[in-house]
């Protein structure tokens, strides 16, 4: 059953809100602490685990692939209620100071990846 | 008349309906572009997520609203489309099928990276509202935070009693930061090797912002999006709990 799939997917996602919260709180912040970075792991967990304990049927599957694939729909959506005139005309010092927060974390990024094991670039894709 | 008053009730309440509809054509038109005006070379989502951003303009020109295209009322499902609900339901299931073991491998580097953009993104902040004669460590502090995020700006600098004229700065900063990642990231994606997921990891721990991320690793290559998205959501967090205490008193021990 379709319903099945994006019913974990809800599972998921709450359980990782309301841990993400209760970190907050206990870490003494205003804040969701990674809620959904939690979700995410406990989805690929439960997904990860051997066939004989828990599998999903191709149905079931489906529920999640459909959000999956919903991704840069609502990206677009959410792109398009943005505050950009805000970020436009908001004055030198905040455009300075987002332009420049940019560009230097960009720049660390060849930094970073130089540490730890090297990772390989994802096979092209045929579209 | 009759018939366009009753398309407008009808429209505006069905909003989320109207948003699948609204986003739906978006999205066809900007593949159709990528096609026929750059020949697949910018990719179709990156289009169309800078289409959105143009739509976002004029919807907050037309209103003079805060929430782009969905302060026009028949759009107005576009901000329930778009808000954080969806998009984290959304981010979650982009985790089916993401591997483990490189989630492992990079976890060290991957926490590293976010309190490393943390600090980075504040220090640069703070120094440029520095520059701008906000010499208060307060100010400071609360402008250095919105560089790193829009919301973590406002949550420091209500904790410090920022006024709002810095708070107002302090998310600014944080927009301007979010919308630069959304359309920056596709372009000088080549140039920084973000072609895999260890590297986005990293990107997702330095940039942080998880709209901006989400934004640009999906016009990137969509099936980064998982890897970025998982170090970007404990970012937010993260600079919440150091901004405001650790941060704040070393620039208060510096500057006053």
């Amino acid at each position: 059953m379709i319903v099945y799939g994006v019913a974990l997917l809800a599972f998921c996602m709450l359980f990782g809100m309301v841990t993400g919260d209760l970190l907050g709180i206990a870490l003494g912040v205003k804040a969701n602490v990674g809620g959904v970075g939690i979700a995410m792991l406990l989805l690929i967990l439960l997904t990860n685990l051997s066939p004989q304990k828990f599998s999903l049927k191709p149905l079931t599957e489906s529920g999640i692939g459909f959000w999956s694939a919903m991704y840069i729909p609502i990206v677009v959506a959410m792109a398009a209620k943005q505050n950009v005139i805000a970020a436009v005309s908001s004055g030198w010092l905040a455009v300075i100071a987002g332009v420049v927060a940019v560009v230097v974390s960009f720049a660390l990024i060849p930094l970073l990846s130089s540490i730890g094991e090297k990772s390989e670039p994802l096979p092209k894709e045929d579209e | 008349m009759l018939v366009l008053e009753v398309l407008e009730k009808v429209l505006t309440k069905n909003g989320i309906i109207t948003a699948f509809l609204f986003v739906g054509i978006v999205v066809w038109f900007s593949y159709w572009l990528s096609a026929k005006l750059t020949r697949g070379r910018l990719h179709g989502s990156a289009v169309a997520i800078a289409l959105g951003l143009i739509l976002a303009y004029v919807g907050g020109s037309v209103t003079g609203g805060s929430k782009g295209i969905a302060d026009i009322a028949i759009f107005s499902g576009v901000a329930v489309l778009g808000g954080a609900m969806f998009r984290d339901f959304a981010i979650v299931a982009t985790a089916f099928g993401a591997d483990l073991q490189t989630i492992k491998k990079a976890g060290l580097v991957g926490g590293i990276s976010i309190i490393l953009g943390v600090v980075v993104s504040f220090v640069v902040g703070a120094l440029i509202a520095l520059a701008f004669g906000y010499d208060d460590a307060i100010s400071m502090t609360t402008i250095g935070a919105g560089a790193a995020t829009y919301i973590v700006g406002p949550v420091t600098g209500t904790a410090l009693g920022a006024g709002s004229d810095v708070i107002a700065l302090s998310v600014a900063a944080g927009l301007v930061k979010s919308v630069l990642v959304m359309i920056g990231t596709p372009i000088v994606a080549p140039f920084i090797g973000l072609n895999n997921p260890k590297s986005a990891m990293i990107f997702g721990g330095l940039m942080g912002t998880t709209s901006g991320v989400a934004g640009g690793l999906a016009a990137t290559d969509p099936r980064l999006v998982p890897y970025g998205a998982m170090t970007a959501t404990f970012y937010t967090g993260v600079g919440c709990l150091l901004a405001p205490s650790l941060l704040y008193f070393i620039v208060r021990a510096l500057f006053s």
